[in-house]
């Protein structure tokens, strides 16, 4: 197994209060990690920093052996990194195709891959329609095309099933797996059916810090998680 | 984008710079002249245009950028006795360059700090030109003789003074930039452009360099601009520093929102009306601002996309 991200002593403080505080972390190449924990615990920070939405603070991110650490957004996307937003962010005036051209735009083969991407997400048939138009669960779906079509190396997605339906949930676990075989994969989820599916490791973060890290059944039955998620 | 559609939009286009030629050998002399100082201030408008409509940067300072052609033309005519064409050229990468340094420095912030900060590079250029009184005689201006107005080609030369020329000097720099302005909405570069008005975190997030196309789109407004304000100094001989006060950075706002933001042949429609309708109402009372008003608060309550942006909506769907 390979490296393909780590961060080391990761900070990060907005107002006093370390959202991300010294976290060392490692991602290999292939897997499939999950990110959690309660609400407030510095996940979406931790990610913001991986793809460079907010700037570090101290402490550094290698990727692919590289130091990213001060790389701006655009060029760490361009490495291999790509975000897809929390609160879905797409273009919707545009159509699904256009929007997802947009991500292929910028190597100039708009059409060729759109029509791929399309085709692996289940939207090709609705390819033509104004995004803003759309279905909740399919504009999610439009948002993940959209980090796909950059044919990353490192896709993050961060609460992806958020408000999305049992049967879209399903459908949603069979493509990350298929996206997986060509993609590591760092996922911010909230839905325990999805992490305990789908996650190789999980990795859970509480305060700032990662409480604790393994495979689904060791975090399962880890006291220390037990007690950050049930108050107990 | 179709075949089919590529191919109407620019018939379209086409069969509209053809009729504007037309009207050269109709035109009463009266609206003969006011139409060609339309097409260039509808150039200036169509540099606003890319700036403020496509890539959605409201500048308040835009009349530094027509100011800088203006002047980059004029002076060098007046005071070094250059010929037309190299005054031409100095004057359009005078805003070039203005256009460069002012957004690097200006893109460090959005919206209305933008707003505020295009507004005071401007007051600057207002009040340097103003300052530079010697050379650049201020509020009255410099005028610029009939017989230093001639392009030279090879073969002869023409005089700029006639109206004739005028016009079709200032339909081909029209006509110039609206296929210009035309390649360009339709282009990669042009749908990024757009892409960052309607979603900048989004298209960072894609790999596009925000920043880099905004400080691109904005140099290509600047010299746009700066061409509508060397070729109006050539033509009509003259360049006053009223050019680079505010009301030339709020003009060219009102006529693409008149016309239509982020349409191709909405700055025309916007400047040709508001020429108008300000002409028409200062020949029946000196309150023809008032009128101008009036009509800009109908046009926003009613028609808040503008002309062409109205009839796109509602009609004409692929009309760019």
């Amino acid at each position: 197994m390979t490296v393909l991200l780590e961060t080391r002593k990761l900070t990060r403080s907005f107002g006093g209060i370390r959202a991300v505080d010294g976290v060392d972390f490692t991602l290999e190449a292939g897997e499939i990690r999950a990110l959690i924990g309660p609400n407030g615990a510095g996940k979406t920070t931790f990610v913001s920093l991986i793809c460079g939405r907010v700037p570090v603070e101290s402490g550094s991110i290698i990727f692919e052996g590289r130091d990213i650490t001060h790389l701006p957004a655009h060029k760490r996307v361009r490495l291999g990194i790509a975000y897809t937003f929390q609160i879905t962010s797409i273009f919707p005036n545009l159509t699904v195709r256009e929007n997802v051209e947009l991500a292929g735009m910028r190597e100039g083969h708009e059409a060729q891959i759109a029509l791929d991407v399309l085709t692996r997400v289940g939207l090709a048939h609705i390819a033509e329609q104004k995004a803003g138009d759309l279905a909740y669960g399919h504009q999610r779906l439009v948002e993940i095309a959209m980090g796909l079509a950059l044919n990353p190396r490192l896709l993050i997605l961060d609460e992806p099933t958020q408000g999305l339906s049992t049967a879209e949930v399903e459908a949603f676990i069979s493509l990350i797996r298929q996206v997986a075989k060509s993609t590591t994969i760092l996922l911010i989820e909230h839905n325990m059916q999805v992490v305990m599916e789908l996650a190789h490791r999980i990795t859970v973060m509480e305060r700032g810090r990662i409480l604790a890290e393994g495979t689904p059944e060791e975090i399962r039955s880890n006291q220390a998680v037990q007690q950050a998620y049930l108050g107990a | 984008m179709t075949g089919p559609a590529n191919r109407k939009t620019l018939a379209l286009h086409l069969a509209f710079l053809a009729g504007l030629a037309a009207l050269d050998f109709v035109l009463p002399d009266y609206h003969h002249g006011v139409l060609a100082r339309v097409m260039v201030l509808a150039v200036f408008a169509m540099g606003y245009n890319i700036a403020f409509g496509y890539t959605g940067l409201l500048s308040l300072g835009h009349a530094m950028f027509f100011a800088a052609g203006l002047y980059g033309a004029a002076l060098p005519i007046y005071h070094l006795g250059w010929s037309v064409w190299p005054s031409l050229a100095t004057g359009v990468v005078a805003g070039l360059a203005l256009a460069v340094i002012v957004a690097a420095l200006a893109l460090r912030t959005a919206g209305v700090a933008f707003m505020i900060v295009t507004l005071m590079f401007s007051q600057v250029f207002h009040l340097t030109t103003l300052y530079f009184t010697t050379y650049t005689r201020g509020e009255e201006g410099l005028v610029l003789p009939q017989n230093v107005r001639r392009l030279a080609f090879p073969g002869g030369e023409i005089s700029l003074a006639s109206a004739d020329t005028r016009y079709w000097i200032a339909f081909i720099l029209f006509a110039a930039v609206l296929l210009f302005t035309l390649a360009l909405v339709r282009s990669r570069f042009g749908r990024a452009l757009v892409a960052i008005r309607e979603n900048e975190e989004r298209m960072r997030m894609l790999g596009y360099d925000v920043f880099a196309s905004k400080l691109a789109a904005m140099a290509v407004s600047g010299t746009i601009s700066a061409a509508a304000g060397a070729a109006y100094a050539v033509l009509f001989g003259y360049a006053g520093s009223g050019f680079a006060s505010i009301q030339y950075s709020i003009l060219p706002l009102l006529w693409v929102l008149l016309g239509g933001a982020a349409t191709v042949l909405g700055p025309f429609a916007g400047t040709l009306i508001m020429f108008y309708l300000i002409d028409t109402a200062s020949s029946h009372t000196t309150a023809n601002l008032l009128v101008v008003g009036v009509a800009l608060i109908l046009l926003i309550l009613y028609f808040p996309k503008g002309i062409m942006g109205t009839i796109r909506d509602k009609w004409v769907r692929w009309l760019p």
